[in-house]
């Protein structure tokens, strides 16, 4: 009788402690992905912060015509005041378009070839890298979101409230294709 | 005078500023002199012979919303054989703020250059924040129009420095002569409407409850309404019994909207406000047609205090009544009415429009060298 009570307790107890080994995994987990959304996060945000001073810079500085300045500087312009997320996304969207159309020029390196200032050329260059990195950071972040999202959609993480009141991460939806500068190909 | 227009906007898409470059363009070119349009325009597209095509415009987000705009060093060198080629007198660019044709104009050309400035839009933030980017190619005109006192306040408030306003003028000519539609007026009368029919502001719902009275009194008379909007609702506002006596258009082009001017013995202008010049009743007073119009201000402002066009209490009905019945009984005073709107419209004509627009030229133009030196690709030549 004894024995039966000890056992079942035994086995209980052995239970709870893998249960609660399982739980606190799981609450790790969600932590170590809240944390990637966070960092992929900041990244993405650099990134876009990044373009869109190097593009400031290109429509102030550069020996374009004053028609692609002005259309430069005002995606630019707008995609640094956009104060909410779909607002920004939609401006987001817009600067890498207004970039596109600006910028995928056949023969564009050559036409700003003579009058370019010297670093005209690096400008450019830095442009198009500034682009790929928002590219970039932008996959990486949906993907940790896109983790994150699927690891708290269990019913122990709901029930247990093991996101505790971090927020549900949002994907970042915009059009991030960068330019094809002059046209190569 | 050798005369070069730029246009910024796709010739082949109607819109507000193509229409002004195309009417100021046959204006200039009936008082004689040389002019030549530089236009972006999708290929294919059939211009006559003063309309020169810079290529296609491209789609690319602007100012909030996707326009449709012609740059990039292509398009520059485009305007620039245009220039040296045309070797214009005074180069006249429309809407130079606007990222094409004619701010790349203003960067490429060396002479006399005129600009007139078309919007008024109080909320855009992109002109100041490209001010920078324009101010160095707008620094080159040197003599800046507005179309409209919000234009000019627009340009003050953004650009800074001053313009002189010369208004959008009428196309007298559209609608000085047209056969009216089949089988009107018609023995009974006929009132016009012509405007938007689900937007208060136009007030048709004045003109259809003035109908209710007038044709109960008035057996024959009948309302031709034209413009864009639901007309079930228009139709609702008439007695049952007086609904076969109204005729709906819908949308009109301007050759039937000249056609609707001539084929109603009194057009009305039932306007209850938000008019600041009245594009349509000066249509209708370039048709000779007799206008009864709201005493609105813009409206008696056109109207002469009432010697071009009957006015009538805004938003009366009672009164529209009276007074639509007053000038349908008195075909004498429909003569005199028609006339005096012939003779008052000339004052908006663009032939009277276009004078002033020469005086501005001549005004930029270096005084004794009119055709001494045409306007040059300048700096940015690489030649």
């Amino acid at each position: 009788m004894l024995a039966d009570i000890v056992s079942t307790v035994t086995t209980v107890f052995a239970l709870l402690v893998l249960l609660s080994f399982y739980v606190s995994w799981r609450a790790g987990r969600l932590d170590r992905l809240h944390t990637r959304v966070e960092t992929a996060h900041a990244a993405l945000d650099a990134a876009l912060l990044r373009r869109s001073a190097v593009v400031l810079e290109l429509a102030a500085a550069s020996e374009l015509e004053p028609a692609s300045r002005v259309l430069l500087a005002d995606a630019a312009g707008r995609a640094r005041r956009a104060g909410g997320a779909r607002e920004r996304e939609l401006a987001e969207s817009s600067l890498s378009r207004a970039l596109r159309a600006v910028l995928d020029q056949p023969g564009l390196r050559e036409g700003l070839g003579e009058g370019a200032a010297p670093d005209g050329d690096d400008l450019l260059a830095e442009v198009e890298a500034a682009a790929k990195r928002v590219h970039i950071a932008r996959r990486f972040y949906n993907d940790a979101v896109a983790a994150t999202r699927e690891a708290r959609a269990g019913r122990l993480v709901r029930v247990l409230r093991l996101a505790g009141r971090a927020p549900l991460p949002e994907f970042f939806e915009i059009d991030d294709e960068p330019p094809d500068i002059g046209g190569r190909g | 005078m050798r005369v070069g227009l730029v246009c910024p906007y796709t010739w082949e898409v109607p819109g507000g500023v193509q229409q002004h470059v195309g009417d100021l363009a046959e204006a200039l070119m009936g008082m004689g002199h040389h002019v030549s349009v530089l236009t972006p325009c999708e290929p294919g597209t059939e211009l006559p012979a003063h309309i020169v095509s810079a290529g296609g415009a491209v789609p690319v987000p602007y100012n909030g919303s996707v326009a449709r705009l012609a740059f990039g060093f292509r398009a520059a060198a485009r305007v620039r054989r245009w220039i040296r080629d045309g070797r214009f007198d005074v180069l006249h660019v429309h809407e130079p703020a606007a990222p094409s044709l004619s701010l790349l104009a203003c960067w490429v050309a060396d002479g006399p250059i005129v600009a007139t400035f078309h919007t008024s839009n109080p909320r855009s933030r992109a002109m100041s924040v490209s001010a920078a980017a324009l101010r160095t190619a707008l620094e080159r005109i040197n003599g800046r129009i507005a179309v409209s006192d919000a234009a000019r306040r627009t340009l003050v408030e953004h650009l800074g420095g001053d313009a002189v306003l010369i208004p959008n003028g009428v196309a007298v000519r559209r609608f000085e002569r047209a056969d009216p539609l089949e089988g009107w007026p018609g023995a009974g009368g006929a009132i016009g409407f012509l405007g938007r029919m689900d937007e208060p502001r136009k007030g048709l719902p004045v003109l259809l409850r003035a109908f209710n009275q007038l044709g109960r009194e008035r057996p024959g008379l009948r309302l031709l309404l034209a413009g864009p909007g639901d007309p079930r609702e228009a139709l609702g506002r008439v007695d049952p019994e007086l609904r076969h006596r109204v005729a709906l258009l819908g949308r009109v082009d301007d050759a039937d909207k000249a056609r609707v001017y001539h084929s109603v013995d009194l057009f009305c202008a039932p306007n209850t406000g938000g008019e600041s010049f009245g594009i349509v009743l000066t249509e209708a007073m370039s048709a000779g047609a007799a206008i009864l119009a709201s005493d609105i201000p813009a409206f008696r402002h056109v109207l002469r205090d009432g010697a071009a066009g009957a006015l009538f209490e805004a938003g009366d009905p009672a009164a529209l009544a009276r007074a639509a019945g007053e000038v349908l009984d008195d075909p004498r005073r429909r003569r005199e009415l028609s006339a005096a709107a012939r003779a008052a419209v000339r004052g908006y004509d663009w032939r009277t429009v276009a004078a002033d627009v020469v005086r501005v030229y001549e005004t930029v133009m270096p005084a004794g060298t009119a055709h001494a030196r045409p306007v040059t690709v300048g700096r940015a030549d690489p030649q």
